[in-house]
């Protein structure tokens, strides 16, 4: 068996997350609205209706334009893209086709092993997302809430080689247009959607084979199976002498398996031209460049950054830098803060991360805010609480919303460090254990960590810990 | 008294109507006696909203018992093309596949018309989609006939709202123009029909035809009225995205200064009909002398009114017009079309359990008429991908060439520095249903004087100046540059009361 490499090209959809539709008023997510509730006379195709441009879309196309450092094009069209289909209302998709938003740029990815793929893009077009279709019970039910949806569909050059790679894109793909908050990149909502253009050729050959493209890939896993089903497929036919045809392939999510669609011969000629209901859209340069001022500092930035300012481990500053609040949740509480970042980054990976998968919300909707946590964790540094209490009281401001130096105070949790208070605690303690402190006193020295353990238990945690030991070890030793 | 009350103009009637003299629903009673008279020979209506208009005529009876302000329009009776939807009212665009739908919401034009307290009385005939010169493509039969001889077309696509205003059903009408919809049945019917520039009046609400040329605007028997509704239908639209952020003028006051100065061109272009032979050479034809004549008389009136005529001034791309109108006219209707599927309103044929394409196609076959069928198939081939280069691109640079010529002759700072241009709105008058006795390449290229002015996006009105010897009405036509509506009616103003003087003269 001869050697075969694949070119992979990904084409992917987008939905931006704008307040409304990208040619209507209608509210954009409907993902928990009941069908068609979120339609109007634009979106549905009625006659005479006609589409208006929403200025948040072309501002959220052009962030993620300059995110991926494509070049902006300063004047671009919206064209038809003619077919006939249920959930696509006014028989044609408004999208841009010859002079798009954004032409090249590149997304560097980052395989597991650290090797950098540099992904070139070949354009960015804003469209309009089509209806949904519905099969049930042998009838067709269409909602066009989706219909008229903002779409960037990012297209890029055939510079991927795996299923793994064009997956490590993917995912450094959503990271990037949630961090930018140009999307959610929920693929489950089908807010990041993927079509796979794979061709295999023999390796060395110099000229690649013909691609076949995969429709509606809509997650991670069915990215990486899609791909890896499709290489096999034409590997087969190339060593069973064929010639690949060039086919339109749907991934078939259920059935996990690919189905052909159609051949080229039966190819869609989409019949482009430009939308004449809709004026060009023209951006100043000044424009741009206020617009690129807004971008914010990229995660792959920001994580580097993490590693050389604040000496974080690559590990952590990966973690922190997963989701922009996040990583800005991490910077606040370190400006509050104001001590050793490896601390805060601490307290951050571990109660923080718990209280968002807990909550299921993100870091900026917790209750605990950056100051709250710094506070904490000084209250911790210097003694005033245990770590214990800490993170009980991170949990207690997560619930309530106060202060913690409030909560603390009314709960009575502060540290007891009062020698006579503790002295009693102990005393009582050994007392009622005649045995272990025998066993002690015998040599069973490991036995004060266990005493320390009770005292700690009678008094909720608030103990000073180093207090306690000295005590508990001259009342013991009897010195 | 009633017969006079509908002869008046619209101007007339509002000023009645706000100081008391007649009630709005008089107006309206003695409109829509007119309009069920008429329409046993005109039909110019598909539908009479007779509750609807009797509301409205009400509440601007009431406005103006309670002392409220009133729109300009003030109880004017009117009618709107079958192509502007309207809440709650059949809205067809002439097409058997739109049969019964009720628009959820009101046009802009239409809606501005209300908000001027105008009363809308029905929805008129037109050509299915707007595609036609004659009517007679229409889903609703009997198509309208041209009130100075029913034997005659009353033109289209808007026949049915110029014959309403010839035949005083309602006093003014929204019509559409595409390649020429609303000034050739005007000038037809003897009626007043300004195409707007393209982006001075909102085209939301109003079904398409060929999105890069659609229209709106009024058919009136006055200028006066045309400035009038003009004042009501024009601006800056956000639903309208080709709409102009371009301030608006008084139309109105626009009519009283002089024309003085104003230089006004003819083209030997506009005289000659010439088509193109299948191999492409050119083909002179000679258009009808008597409209020839009209527009020479309508030169000397301007000329002796102070305006300087220019002559021989080349419009040298202006045969291409009906060729290149032909082909994007065609391949943006086809995809205007594609929405009327059957799924979401409208009528529905076939069994409904079968294919979606097989839903799509029946619905389709029983819903259109041959016009748009014809229309459609011929949109798709020649917008195929290997024939964009030889038919759509051609055409767009055809276009902007046309586009050229008019620039060239408005330039301020060149060397014709035109005003206007004075054209004839068509080559030839309103026809017979039979054709007997006119020159086919005639009807063939009725619009080539007046698609030119959509392709250009410039304005262009069609004014009654004169009759021919068989009594049919002659239509002359001015051309301006973008947004010089208010010269255009200033001219056609002067022209329109010297000819009536001189009628009365007679």
């Amino acid at each position: 068996m001869s050697e075969y490499t694949a070119v992979i090209g990904l084409e992917t959809h987008i939905q931006l997350n704008t307040r409304t539709k990208a040619f209507c008023s209608c509210k954009a997510d409907s993902w928990n609205e009941p069908p068609n509730s979120s339609i109007c006379p634009v979106c549905t195709g009625q006659p005479g209706a006609l589409p208006s441009p929403n200025a948040e879309m072309i501002h959220k196309a052009v962030l993620l334009c300059l995110a991926v450092h494509a070049e902006v094009n300063q004047v671009s069209f919206f064209d038809r893209k003619n077919y006939l289909y249920a959930d696509m209302p006014g028989g044609y998709q408004v999208t841009q086709n010859d002079q798009p938003i954004g032409l090249g740029g590149y997304l560097d990815v980052e395989m597991d092993n650290g090797r950098m793929v540099r992904v070139r893009i070949d354009n960015l077009h804003m469209e309009e997302d089509a209806g949904k279709t519905r099969n049930e019970n042998g009838i067709r039910l269409i909602d066009f809430n989706r219909s008229g949806i903002p779409l960037v569909e990012m297209v890029t050059k055939p510079d991927l080689h795996s299923a793994d790679e064009a997956a490590a894109y993917l995912i450094r793909l959503r990271r990037l247009i949630r961090w930018i908050g140009v999307s959610e990149g929920n693929m489950e909502k089908a807010q990041l959607r993927c079509d796979a253009n794979v061709s295999v050729a023999p390796a060395g050959s110099g000229k690649p084979g013909r691609k076949c493209e995969i429709k509606n890939i809509n997650s991670i896993d069915a990215v990486r199976k899609a791909i890896v089903s499709e290489i096999e497929r034409q590997t087969r036919e190339l060593e069973a002498g064929h010639e690949v045809e060039q086919w339109t392939i749907e991934w078939d999510n259920d059935a996990r398996e690919l189905r052909k669609m159609r051949s080229k011969e039966n190819a869609v000629d989409y019949r482009f031209f430009r939308e004449p209901n809709l004026m060009p859209v023209v951006l100043s340069q000044e424009q741009i460049e206020a617009w690129h001022e807004e971008l914010p500092e990229l995660p792959w930035v920001r994580k580097q950054r993490f590693i050389t300012d604040y000496k974080l481990p690559v590990y952590d500053a990966g973690i922190l830098t997963t989701e922009r609040d996040l990583s800005d949740y991490f910077e606040e509480t370190l400006n509050f803060y104001g001590g050793d970042p490896k601390r805060v980054s601490n307290w951050m990976m571990n109660e923080i991360l718990r209280l968002v998968n807990e909550s299921g919300t993100s870091a900026s909707g917790l209750n605990i805010r950056p100051r709250d946590l710094a506070e904490i964790i000084q209250m911790v540094d210097s003694g005033t609480i245990t770590a214990a209490v800490g993170k009980d009281l991170i949990d207690l401001v997560q619930q309530s919303g106060k202060a913690p130096s409030r909560i603390a105070a009314e709960k009575n949790l502060t540290v007891v460090s009062d020698e006579g208070i503790i002295r009693g605690i102990c005393e009582k303690v050994v007392s009622s254990n005649p045995k272990e402190a025998e066993a002690f006193r015998a040599g069973k020295e490991t036995l004060l960590g266990w005493f320390t353990g009770q005292v700690m238990r009678e008094t909720k945690g608030k103990a000073d810990a180093k207090l306690v030991g000295k005590i508990l070890k001259s009342m013991l030793t009897g010195r | 008294m009633n017969s006079d009350l509908i002869r008046l103009s619209a101007f007339e009637q509002a000023e009645l109507v706000r100081s008391k003299r007649i009630s709005a629903t008089e107006l309206l009673d003695a409109a829509l006696t007119q309009t069920a008279e008429s329409e046993k020979q005109i039909h110019a209506f598909i539908t009479i909203c007779e509750k609807e208009s009797i509301n409205k005529a009400r509440e601007v009876d009431r406005k103006i018992a309670a002392g409220e302000p009133t729109g300009p329009l003030a109880g004017v009776p009117y009618s709107a093309k079958d192509m502007f939807c309207t809440r709650g009212i059949r809205t067809t665009g002439g097409s058997g596949i739109l049969r019964g739908w009720i628009p959820p919401y009101n046009a802009a034009a239409v809606e501005r018309m209300g908000s001027a307290d105008a009363v809308l009385i029905g929805k008129t005939n037109c050509d299915e989609f707007g595609m036609g010169g004659t009517n007679e493509s229409t889903a609703f039969m009997p198509c309208p006939r041209n009130p100075h001889d029913p034997e005659r077309v009353a033109g289209g696509s808007s026949g049915g709202s110029a014959a309403a205003v010839a035949a005083y059903e309602g006093t003014v009408s929204l019509g559409t123009d595409t390649g020429g919809s609303i000034r050739e049945p005007a000038a037809f019917c003897g009626v007043v029909g300004l195409k707007p520039t393209y982006g001075r009046v909102s085209r939301w609400g109003t079904i398409a035809f060929a999105s890069s040329m659609d229209t709106v605007g009024p058919i009136t028997r006055s200028v006066k009225d045309a400035a009038l509704m003009m004042n009501v239908l024009a601006g800056f639209d956000a639903r309208d995205n080709v709409t102009g952020r371009v301030p608006v003028p008084d139309f109105l006051s626009e009519l009283k200064k002089d024309i003085t100065g104003l230089r006004v061109g003819i083209s030997p272009d506009f005289l000659n009909l010439t088509v193109l032979n299948d191999d492409g050479s050119p083909d002179d034809h000679p258009i009808d002398p008597e409209i020839t004549d009209a527009l020479m008389r309508a030169a000397d009136i301007l000329a002796s009114a102070g305006a300087e005529v220019i002559w021989d001034v080349p419009m040298p791309n202006t045969k291409y017009s009906v060729p290149a109108y032909f082909v994007i006219s065609r391949i943006e209707a086809y995809s205007n079309l594609q929405r009327y599927d059957g799924l979401k309103y409208g009528q529905r044929a076939g069994t409904h359990d079968g294919d979606m394409y097989d839903l799509f196609a029946e619905s389709r076959e029983a819903g259109f008429g041959h016009e748009v069928k014809l229309r459609i198939l011929t949109g798709l081939f020649i917008s195929r991908k290997e024939f964009y280069e030889k038919y759509y691109l051609r055409a767009q640079r055809a276009r902007a060439l046309i586009r050229s010529d008019y620039d060239r002759v408005f330039d301020p700072a060149g060397k014709y520095r035109l005003d206007l241009l004075l054209t004839p709105s068509t080559p030839l008058p309103a026809f017979r249903f039979d054709r007997n006795g006119t020159d086919p390449r005639l009807v063939r290229y009725a619009d080539q004087f007046t698609a030119p002015m959509n392709f250009a996006g410039i304005p262009g009105i069609s004014l009654p100046a004169g009759r021919t010897a068989d009594g049919l009405p002659i239509g002359v036509q001015f051309v301006g540059n973008d947004y010089s509506e208010a010269i255009l009616l200033r001219a056609a103003g002067v022209v329109e009361q010297a000819l009536a003087s001189q009628q009365e003269k007679v």
